[in-house]
């Protein structure tokens, strides 16, 4: 699983580009949003949960214990 | 007046926060400059996030919002939700797990101890002083900007930036970084929860966002504000660097240094893009709608002048217009204090220029140990006094808008600097020679960018990409080329 995070966080960096929403307005979210718009407050949104993914399959866990060693132990 | 009243009420209460944080303090440097390492989870977070939002995000964004549309959240915000965290997990973390085992306070020290140099340590001080001065001085400017929109013009904008850099000045000099994270915790819980009515009461005011949207749609002098049809797909990509500077910031990196339990990193990571999240997409969507509101003659005649000239208008002031037409008084009052709170987040900038200052050059060139540790907290306290006046004298002759100079200087110059952190902390090849010639190339290519013409690019790129990669490979060719480190040091760090 760990091998996959650099490529995944190469992906979700990619999907920042959205170059499909880039000439158009429409649909408009709740009568107001702009597609733009929409879709990067849903890419946020998106941040969120891939990050509480990332502090449960990556956090760093042995370098907590490294810090909290004395020297000597 | 009601407004004005709630925002120095607001401003009296931040002061007494750093009196009280100055109450429990021990005196001792660490205690001063990190709060003893002994940040709880929730003020972590809060007071991180209100470190890293500024002006910028406040007053900045809404401001570019009114001239280019909703391409500003995805310049800044989106990006910024997913690298930020990014950073904090895997290089704020190994900063606090270093500063934690060796003792160290600022990202210099961390330098020094890592690429066993000295000089170079301080150079790479005098870069990273060099290019927070521009955003201590948006924060004084915002505050300025505030007072003397919420006042009604009744205070100057000299006087509102005066006000402002006391006051700040004030309780980080007292409070130090505790007195600095728990005005920050309750400078973000304000904004968050008043940020979000301001959007309902504006938009209820102006009748309704869908009305104003369907009017701008129909528009052809702000269509395209609602699409990105007038911005290059090249820049968009070039903005993603920008949020690299997170980590490079010094005072979020002295900040990382200041939680309790590496494990409080946690909350962070995760809640941090719903944090930006909520914080940029109403200042974007009331920035982008402010140009339908010809009923404030102030925005009228901005929209006017630009659609005459094709040129952006200063425009930092928007979202206090709106405020000061559409907000009863007393609800103005609570979202000025609101807005205040976040551009007075210099705070944490300012405390980490004197930290670097006591300990990177006082302490470093042996004065601690003549003169003691209560003569570094007194020296601390002197800097912030010192570059406090500077800031606010240079923000009164400082011309250019809030987001332009964040962007052009602050942004690019620490984002170009953030190989070097990646290098000490992940790479035991890297050398402090490396770390010169990438230092150098950084300052070299900031001052051309001084120079250089508004909106410059290198192929169609934002400066930010070749000042970034640039760094990283010189970093690389001279680290492959020159004297590694002893064996002792890379095994103290690498042991993990």
């Amino acid at each position: 699983m760990k091998i996959a995070i650099p490529f995944i966080l190469l992906a979700y960096y990619a999907l920042h580009q959205d170059f499909w929403n880039w000439t158009t307005a429409r649909p408009l979210l709740f009568g107001f949003l702009p597609i733009g718009l929409t879709y990067h407050a849903l890419y946020a949104m998106g941040a969120a949960a891939l990050m509480a993914v990332l502090v449960k399959v990556a956090w760093p866990a042995r370098l907590e214990a490294w810090a909290e060693k004395e020297p000597g132990e | 007046m009601t407004p004005l009243l709630f925002v120095l009420a607001y401003l009296a209460i931040v002061l007494y926060i750093g009196v009280f944080a100055f109450r429990q303090s021990r005196g001792q440097a660490e205690d001063y400059f990190l709060a003893g390492r002994s940040l709880g989870p929730w003020v972590f977070l809060l007071s991180l996030f209100g470190t890293h939002m500024t002006a910028f995000a406040i007053l900045g964004s809404s401001g570019h919002a009114f001239n280019f549309g909703i391409v500003t959240f995805g310049l800044m915000a989106s990006s910024s939700a997913f690298v930020v965290p990014v950073l904090l997990l895997f290089l704020g973390t190994k900063l606090w797990a270093v500063g934690k085992k060796f003792g160290h306070i600022t990202p210099v020290q961390i330098f020094r101890d890592r690429w066993e140099c000295g000089h170079i340590g301080t150079l790479i001080f005098f870069l990273q002083a060099a290019l927070l001065i521009p955003y201590i001085i948006i924060g004084v400017m915002g505050g300025g900007t505030t007072l003397s929109v919420i006042s009604g013009g009744l205070i100057p904008f000299w006087a509102g930036g005066l006000l402002v850099a006391v006051v700040v000045m004030s309780y980080v000099f007292f409070g130090g970084m505790r007195g600095t994270a728990w005005v920050n915790a309750f400078q973000t819980v304000l904004f968050l929860t008043f940020g979000m009515i301001a959007v309902f009461v504006i938009g209820n005011g102006m009748g309704g966002f869908s009305a104003i949207a369907e009017k701008m749609l129909n528009d052809p002098k702000t269509s395209h504000l609602l699409s990105r049809e007038k911005f290059s797909p090249l820049a968009f990509l070039s903005y993603t660097f920008n949020p690299l500077s997170a980590i490079a910031f010094p005072h979020i990196a002295i900040f990382c240094l200041t939680a309790k339990k590496m494990t409080q990193f946690k909350r962070t990571v995760m809640l941090y893009p719903l944090c930006i999240l909520l914080i940029w997409l109403p200042c974007v969507c009331l920035g982008v709608f402010a140009n339908q509101a010809q009923e404030i003659p102030a925005l009228a005649a901005k929209v006017d002048m630009k659609f005459a000239t094709g040129r952006p208008v200063v425009a930092d002031d928007v979202m206090l217009q709106l405020l000061g037409h559409f907000a009863p008084e007393w609800l103005a009052g609570m979202l000025g204090a609101g807005i205040m709170a976040a551009v007075m987040a210099s705070d944490s900038q300012i405390l980490a220029l004197s930290t670097m200052f006591t300990e990177d050059i006082f302490t470093f060139y042996g004065a601690r140990e003549r003169f003691g540790q209560k003569a570094q907290v007194t020296t601390g306290r002197l800097f912030i006094v010192l570059v406090t006046a500077f800031a606010y004298f240079t923000a009164l002759n400082a011309k250019a808008s809030i987001f332009d100079l964040a962007v052009q200087f602050s942004f690019a110059g620490f984002s170009a600097m953030m190989p070097l952190y990646v290098g000490a902390l992940y790479w035991k090849g890297s050398t402090k020679w490396g770390a010169l010639a990438a230092t150098l190339w950084v300052a070299g290519a900031t001052i051309a960018l001084f120079y250089a013409p508004r909106g410059f690019t290198v192929w169609g790129l934002a400066p930010v990409v070749p000042m970034t990669l640039g760094a990283a490979f010189l970093l690389w060719l001279v680290s492959t080329l020159t004297p590694k480190p002893s064996a002792n040091t890379v095994e103290r760090y690498f042991s993990v």
